[in-house]
């Protein structure tokens, strides 16, 4: 006799093929009833990662996004059932999907969307008071070490200008001819929404090395002035900034 | 087994959030899906830290796995007991069905035989699972569309026997029993007859999907439409036989506005205050 393990397998096997597992039985019309089953695993999972990925959704339209879905799903189900981190294979499957070969920037959108999601469930924090933020800079600026939203994300394209054709496909989006410059943005949670903000990408490098712990000065290295001031004052307009401290090894580092 | 009061509830949508808050509150609880509020923050959370001062909460997993041949995913369970101990629940519900295959998550609930060996895997996981969240229960039972030759105990049989050997209460889903009676052609009311009713800590009431065959009809469990007329009477004659329990209206896709589950409540909300005259008298 088959084991719960065994049975369990050859169902699942199915799901995916138009052979009936052995052993299940029904009143007549075995075919259509388990395929009851194999219809919501497809688009149970489709409608997930449409979720996900609006946008996308929004750029190939309905039909050629629930066919790319059926692929990925069935080739990347996801590991957990927290949905809403499903698809963080997404993107790298777009950009080697031959269909989609004439949208270059979709795995770039996708990326956006991905980071939403995060920006969207990660833990809540209060911001420093500006003021107080501000004045505890002024101290020492090059070693200040800054604790930035646990929401932020910052997203760079190498290629393309994501952020506009993101913003373009959003509903009530204008549909204006991108700029011709690969773009950059911040993403984090502001009120209900994750909200994206295009920044200028050498900015977006500094946010970058804020996130990973890097102390202003060095964060700041080798980018114009008004770009890492202009870091600076959006971090602190946005109420990105939720801490401070100072490098231990003041001036050591490089 | 449960401390939801015995009066009518919705499942919560999140899109329900603004015209909840501006409705007078004659919900007895609302319901969501434990793996909604997964996440460390954000909005899903602080809408549900609001509505939970209001109204008494239930916390209804669909993604365990119960049912699963294999060992229960342990940061699951961790991310269940963590959101039992955020919210304090009023009830906690997980389905008799598997979801998670070899690490692969199908998001269906998907049907076991009921024999020995999957008796004794379901009680282990109930085991499990009620020591990571400190309290027990609830077991809702399945809609199923196929069955398993290999399957030795009736569904009502096996459920007895989880009861009797977890100390777990049921969730009585009078849909599913239709949904389930009529796929395989037999009779909701002898199934009703043979659930351990006394177990039962909570009841579901959403709608179905009904297709024609040659064989006969197929029913399939969508929570997409109203409650069909046939489930509702099933419900009226199970509660004047139990007296009143918490029931859920449940709606999940193509969600229609508040208001549409709020006649829905109502309704229910009749037949349990008939349910209680009549035992009263």
């Amino acid at each position: 006799m088959q084991s719960h393990l065994e049975t369990q397998a050859a169902f699942r096997a199915a799901l995916n093929n138009a052979e009936l597992p052995p052993g299940i039985t029904a009143v007549g019309d075995l075919d259509r009833r388990f395929s009851v089953y194999r219809n919501t695993v497809a688009h149970s999972l489709s409608e997930a990662l449409g979720q996900r990925f609006p946008s996308v959704a929004r750029i190939v339209g309905d039909a050629f996004f629930k066919a790319v879905a059926q692929i990925f799903v069935t080739a990347h189900p996801p590991r957990s059932p927290v949905l809403h981190t499903y698809g963080d294979a997404f993107p790298a499957f777009l950009a080697s999907f031959p269909p989609a070969a004439t949208l270059p920037y979709l795995p770039d959108v996708a990326r956006i969307e991905l980071l939403r999601g995060e920006a969207y469930h990660a833990a809540d924090a209060d911001p420093m008071p500006a003021d107080t933020c501000a004045a505890q800079i002024s101290a020492d600026p090059d070693n200040a070490v800054l604790s930035l939203h646990p929401s932020l994300r910052v997203f760079v394209s190498d290629s393309y200008p994501a952020v506009s054709i993101w913003a373009m496909n959003q509903p009530g989006g204008a549909a204006v001819p991108p700029p011709p410059d690969a773009e950059a943005a911040l993403i984090f949670r502001r009120g209900d929404n994750a909200a994206v903000l295009k920044i200028d990408p050498d900015a977006a490098r500094i946010v970058a090395a804020l996130i990973g712990g890097a102390p202003l000065g060095a964060a700041c290295q080798d980018v114009a002035p008004d770009i890492a001031a202009s870091a600076f004052s959006t971090l602190l307009q946005h109420g990105l900034i939720i801490g401070l401290s100072q490098a231990k090894e003041s001036g050591t580092h490089d | 087994m449960t401390q939801l009061p015995d009066t009518v509830g919705i499942g919560f949508k999140r899109s329900h959030f603004d015209a909840l808050q501006a409705t007078p509150n004659r919900l007895g609880f609302l319901e969501v899906h434990a793996e909604n509020y997964m996440g460390d923050g954000g909005p899903p959370h602080a809408q549900l830290m609001k509505l939970r001062a209001d109204y008494a909460l239930s916390i209804h997993g669909v993604g365990l796995s119960i049912g699963g041949a294999g060992p229960l995913d342990r940061d699951h369970l961790t991310r269940l007991k963590n959101l039992c101990e955020r919210y304090q629940p009023e009830s906690f519900s997980e389905h008799l069905a598997w979801s998670s295959h070899s690490d692969a998550f199908l998001n269906d609930l998907l049907p076991l035989p009921y024999d020995d060996e999957t008796l004794a895997t379901v009680c282990e996981h109930i085991d499990q699972l009620q020591s990571a969240i400190g309290r027990p229960m609830l077991l809702e039972n399945p809609s199923t569309y196929v069955t398993f030759e290999t399957s030795t105990l009736a569904e009502t049989d096996f459920l007895r026997a989880i009861v009797d050997r977890t100390g777990c209460g049921l969730l009585l889903d009078v849909n599913n029993v239709f949904v389930s009676c009529t796929n395989h052609r037999a009779d909701p009311r002898a199934y009703l007859a043979a659930f351990p009713t006394q177990a039962v800590g909570e009841i579901h009431l959403g709608g179905h999907d009904e297709e024609e065959l040659p064989s006969g009809p197929l029913l399939i469990d969508s929570h997409g439409a109203p409650v069909a007329d046939p489930v509702w009477t099933l419900y009226a004659e199970t509660m004047h036989r139990l007296g009143p329990r918490p029931t859920l209206i449940e709606w999940d896709t193509d969600v229609p506005a508040l208001s549409v589950l709020l006649d829905e409540a109502n309704r229910a909300a009749d037949i349990l205050d008939g349910a209680r005259h009549a035992i009263a008298s």
